[in-house]
């Protein structure tokens, strides 16, 4: 069983993979990680000894901001935008995309499911 | 794409020189400008910058966070009405 910063521990994965089940950790980060401890990327997640478990740890302790902390900071500067009241800022408060896409069509993501909008009476 | 990073900041140079006058006597006015794509520099922060929009000037004090940003961000350029509904249909009507 190996809980890293948390919750995180997909058994039967290689453990180049499973690290990116930690929030802010992709796979860029997760070999760089395996390098760092001397850990094979390869080996599976339940092979692992608890030195290597204890040493995966350490690293991301010290290098990497990730769950809890990262989402914090990615709100604080969402919230940010929003309180200095700039065009970023309002359009995340309307929900509509931030980075000048076009909202006639698509969108959906940040608009969320269609609604129809009723037909004006005449 | 980003601005060159050898060039520096664009701060309009017009704007720029009427805040260190108002900062070097201390006094605060309220400087119109149409220089929107100026960015802000921490000089601004505690002025009030009235930024065109294209009709009118927007009133928009600078805060320590709105360093780095531009004016026109502070300045809104478009009006939303709102989609269909009763309510959208008069106001565009009242329009013409």
């Amino acid at each position: 069983m190996a809980r890293i910063v948390g919750v995180d521990l997909p058994k039967n994965k290689p453990v180049g993979i499973a690290l990116t089940y930690i929030f802010g950790i992709g796979r860029t980060s997760a070999l760089k990680i395996c390098q760092d401890t001397g850990v094979d990327p390869m080996k599976r997640v339940h092979a692992l000894d608890d030195d290597e478990i204890r040493k995966i740890r350490e690293v991301i302790q010290q290098n990497y901001k990730v769950e809890g902390a990262l989402k914090a900071e990615i709100n604080m500067n969402i919230k940010r935008l929003i309180d200095i009241n700039c065009y970023r800022g309002i359009r995340h408060k309307m929900g509509l995309p931030v980075r000048g896409q076009r909202t006639h069509t698509n969108a959906r993501t940040r608009k969320g499911r269609r609604r129809s909008v009723g037909k004006a009476k005449r | 794409m980003a601005r060159s990073l050898k060039k520096g900041p664009y701060i309009d140079p017009k704007l720029f020189k009427k805040i260190q006058k108002l900062n070097e006597s201390g006094q605060k006015k309220v400087i119109k400008t149409w220089a929107r794509r100026s960015t802000i520099p921490p000089e601004f922060v505690g002025h009030t910058i009235a930024v065109h929009n294209g009709i009118k000037f927007i009133p928009v004090y600078i805060t320590e966070n709105m360093v780095g940003h531009k004016l026109g961000e502070f300045a809104l350029t478009r009006t939303f009405r709102g989609h269909g509904g009763k309510l959208a249909e008069r106001t565009s009507r009242m329009k013409r």
